[in-house]
């Protein structure tokens, strides 16, 4: 009791019985979830299987679409983020997502590394300086554009470019990283060097990483939640996950017996 | 084979038919394109002997068949000014509102089709409206203010339309990330969105500038037909195309009024090249 | 932060009220000064009276309706197919680099003055008509050129978009039967684009209807009812901007209330536009 009151209290994002709609289109349903501090926690399963669903939902972004509901709750650090009171501006610098396909905005290296700052009023140039050389670094990119700051980003490389996203969402300086299927269009080289990046962030970040590829949800995350038509199969230590499968429809999608 | 049913006409091959069509349309399409030259060529033939400095810099003097006609000029650009002036937040405004707003809903689709009706609405009325509304009821009298805000209702449906292909054409993506991000929906639209839309959005404004130059129906009974220097938005004035239909009805001057038609069809060549060259440089920066 | 967002999206839907809200200002307004002599003077005898003397008290704009009728089908009876030709030209003929001079040049009618076109009208096309044809010369026929021109870029763009919409597979699917490619304009996309068209021809009209500038100058502006696309005729545009600058009292009132008509005339037609876009669009 003693122990599982002290999880609780650690526990960085909490989802509660949560269903997600869109129109008359359930996504999710009745998903109940944990995301421990520092840990890399991953969200695997064939598509449409409500992953990305959930991390509109954890981000808010679905709250532009005018047909989306949800029930349950979502905790972060305890308090519910869809309270009236929550900033949702706010709440977005603390939860940052980078998307599946490489999205730089149509304006400089540094300006898209520094966008989530300048939003947030951050004027001070050596502020704004620094946290790009950081956030570059700790997505690997420096090196490679750290004489070019001032050019494009529409002109790298898209292995450099969804590193530059990575390096947009760390400026911020958000609590907890997700990631939605961060490497779906690279090549292996590339996403080795961003799997590389998250094991050292976890240091100071909370990673949601999703992924429809198992070896890379084997390779890069802790812990792992396996998602089917929107529900939650199982979740555990990815070792115990991978190697001793509780529920039967792990194994199969484990072993490749979905599309 | 099959033997050919037997026809009381000799049937067309289709092949043949095929090709007096493309020739035909190609035809059509040539005329056009002649039609159009024949206007600017004609025009520009007879009007540029008298595109002088003095015709455009000088006073007119016997009603406009002598001189020049610089105040006609001031009093075009002072009205176009006053219609973008207006029209320009309220058009692109509109156009953020539906585009980044609104979702949807009835109050949506009832200012587009408000749009759409403004659109249509034929200049002259926009003339009848400026005349009773900013000219008498308003107590503007015939002014460069009357005529200016009548021409900016007239331009509004264009900027706001022009604005609004613009916004939609910027990648939804650039303002999922700008969200996710933590920036605000004004923020988004300032720093992501309108950034991107912004050679769209200026086509249609220069655009409103030919519109506003060549228009009559709407600014003679607005602006009024005095052949003063405007001297404040209170003057009455009369602007180049109002001066060139005053020239040409009352046979006062050829040789003037053709040089103030080419002083015309100089400025939309102008304003169209202009257009098309933000267009064209903005599909290049985006593809 | 969240108030100044609530401020400014408050701002930005009062401009996007802004049309509606001078759409409304334009119908009251130009209605308050307009329908009271139709009422005095009864309808019927209004849109139906032959007898325009407003100086003398006789409102009749029948001669003014059918002048416009005369003008306007006369002017679609031109724009109607070379802008559909044209329009067939650049959407499915012309290669791409002559597509992209016809379209800026198209765009550049457009933009051309109405005056400009009534001014080319009395110059070249009027004596044209009167040495050719007969009469004087200012006419219905001259009229009815000068603005099946001018519209002809309204309906050409239009045109355009409902031939581009037409799904590609149709036209593949035709082609594929063995269809020449003139063949599957005539059998699948013309009658696929059908609305659209339609829609174009109906905004075409719209602008016909509501020219003013170049109409004045070639179209003569007698008030008799024409019989013969020779004779000269006064349209409802006309009739307005020829009195307005000395018109007072019932005059004026009888203008406005010939801007109501054509207002009410045009407001049906864009109706008519506007449904057939939105049911193409929901089809989509």
């Amino acid at each position: 009791m003693e122990l599982h009151d002290r999880r609780e209290e650690k526990c960085k994002l909490r989802v509660e019985n949560l269903s997600v709609f869109y129109g008359a289109v359930q996504a999710i349903k009745s998903l109940s979830l944990r995301v421990y501090p520092n840990e890399i926690l991953g969200i695997t399963g064939p598509s449409s299987g409500g992953k990305t669903s959930l991390l509109h939902t954890i981000n808010r972004l679905n709250d532009r679409i005018p047909t989306y509901r949800h029930e349950g709750r979502v905790l972060l650090d305890g308090d519910d983020i869809y309270h009236p009171d929550v900033d949702v501006n706010q709440l977005r610098r603390r939860i940052g997502i980078v998307f599946d396909l490489p999205t730089p905005l149509p304006k400089t290296i540094f300006e898209n590394v520094v966008f989530g700052l300048r939003v947030a009023g951050v004027r001070n140039r050596t502020v704004l300086q620094e946290r790009t050389e950081q956030a570059l670094r700790d997505a690997i990119l420096w090196d490679e554009v750290k004489d070019r700051l001032n050019q494009p980003a529409l002109r790298l490389s898209g292995g450099q470019q969804q590193r530059l996203s990575i390096a947009r969402a760390l400026a911020a300086q958000p609590e907890i990283v997700m990631l939605d299927e961060p490497c779906s269009g690279l090549d292996p080289i590339s996403t080795l060097k961003i799997e590389q990046a998250l094991w050292d962030l976890k240091e100071r970040y909370t990673i949601v990483l999703v992924s429809q590829n198992v070896q890379q949800t084997s390779r890069a995350t802790d812990r792992a939640a396996f998602l089917l038509m929107g529900e939650l199969v199982e979740c555990g230590p990815t070792a115990e996950m991978f190697t001793n499968p509780r529920d039967s429809r792990t194994a199969d999608f484990l072993e490749g017996r979905f599309g | 084979m099959i033997p050919d049913q037997p026809s009381r006409r000799p049937r067309l091959n289709p092949e043949k038919v095929h090709v007096a069509a493309v020739v035909a349309l190609w035809t059509t399409a040539g005329v056009t394109l002649a039609v159009l030259a024949a206007i600017i060529v004609f025009i520009l033939v007879h009007g540029l002997p008298m595109l002088t400095p003095e015709f455009l810099l000088a006073q007119p003097e016997s009603m406009g068949r002598a001189g020049g006609i610089f105040p006609t000029i001031v009093g075009t650009l002072a009205l176009t000014a006053v219609a973008l002036a207006i029209a320009t937040p309220l058009g692109v405004g509109t156009a953020i509102y539906l585009n980044e707003y609104s979702r949807g809903g009835r109050a949506a689709a009832a200012i587009r089709f408000g749009v759409d009706c403004l659109a249509g609405v034929p200049s002259i009325i926009f003339g009848l409206f400026g005349f009773i509304f900013f000219v008498i009821y308003l107590k503007m009298g015939w002014s460069v203010l009357s005529g200016g805000l009548t021409l900016a209702v007239m331009v509004l449906p264009t900027i706001m339309r022009t604005a609004e292909e613009a916004l939609r054409a910027v990648p939804a993506s650039y303002r999922q990330v700008s969200f996710a991000t933590g920036a605000t929906t004004w923020q988004t639209v300032t720093r992501v969105v309108l950034p991107v839309a912004l050679p769209g959005t200026v086509t249609g404004i220069v655009l409103s500038i030919g519109r506003c130059v060549g228009e009559t129906a709407a600014v003679i009974f607005t602006a009024g037909t005095a052949l003063r220097l405007p001297l404040s938005i209170f003057s009455p004035t009369r602007t180049m195309a109002v001066h060139f239909y005053i020239l040409a009805r009352e046979g006062l001057s050829m040789p003037h009024a053709y040089g103030t038609a080419a002083v015309l069809v100089i400025t939309i060549l102008l304003v169209n090249t202009i257009a098309n060259a933000i267009m064209l440089r903005f599909r290049a920066g985006v593809t | 932060m969240r108030l100044r967002e609530f401020v400014i999206e408050k701002l930005l839907f009062i401009a996007a009220l802004s049309s509606l809200a001078v759409l409304a200002l334009i119908a009251v307004f130009v209605f308050i000064e307009g329908t009271p002599i139709m009422l005095r003077e009864g309808l019927g005898s209004f849109l139906l009276g032959a007898k325009w003397a407003p100086t003398k008290g006789s409102f009749g704009i029948l001669p003014m309706i059918m002048g416009s009728i005369w003008v306007t089908v006369g002017a679609l009876l031109i724009a109607g197919p070379v802008g559909v030709a044209c329009a067939v030209f650049l959407v499915e003929i012309a290669p791409r680099q002559v597509a992209d001079v016809v379209r800026p040049a198209i765009q550049l009618l457009a933009g051309i003055p109405s005056v400009v076109y009534g001014f080319i009208g009395i110059v070249v096309l009027v004596p044209f008509i009167r040495e050719t044809f007969g009469g004087p010369g200012l006419s219905i026929l001259s009229a009815a050129i000068i603005l099946g021109v001018m519209v002809l870029p309204t309906v050409i763009s239009i045109a355009q978009n409902a031939l581009e919409a037409v799904p590609v597979e149709y036209k593949q699917g035709a082609l594929a039967l063995g269809c020449t490619h003139w063949q599957t304009i005539l059998l699948v996309i013309l009658p696929t684009a059908r609305t659209g068209l339609i829609t174009a021809l109906v905004l075409g009209m719209g602008r016909a209807v509501g020219e003013t500038m170049a109409v004045i100058m070639v179209v003569g502006n007698a008030v008799k009812l024409p019989i013969n696309p020779l004779d000269p005729a006064r349209t409802l545009t006309s009739n307005i901007a020829l009195e307005m600058a000395y018109a007072a009292g019932a005059h004026r009132e009888a203008l406005f209330a010939t801007g109501v008509v054509l207002f009410v005339f045009i407001m049906i037609l864009n109706a008519l536009a506007n449904m057939r876009l939105r049911r193409r669009g929901s089809h989509r």
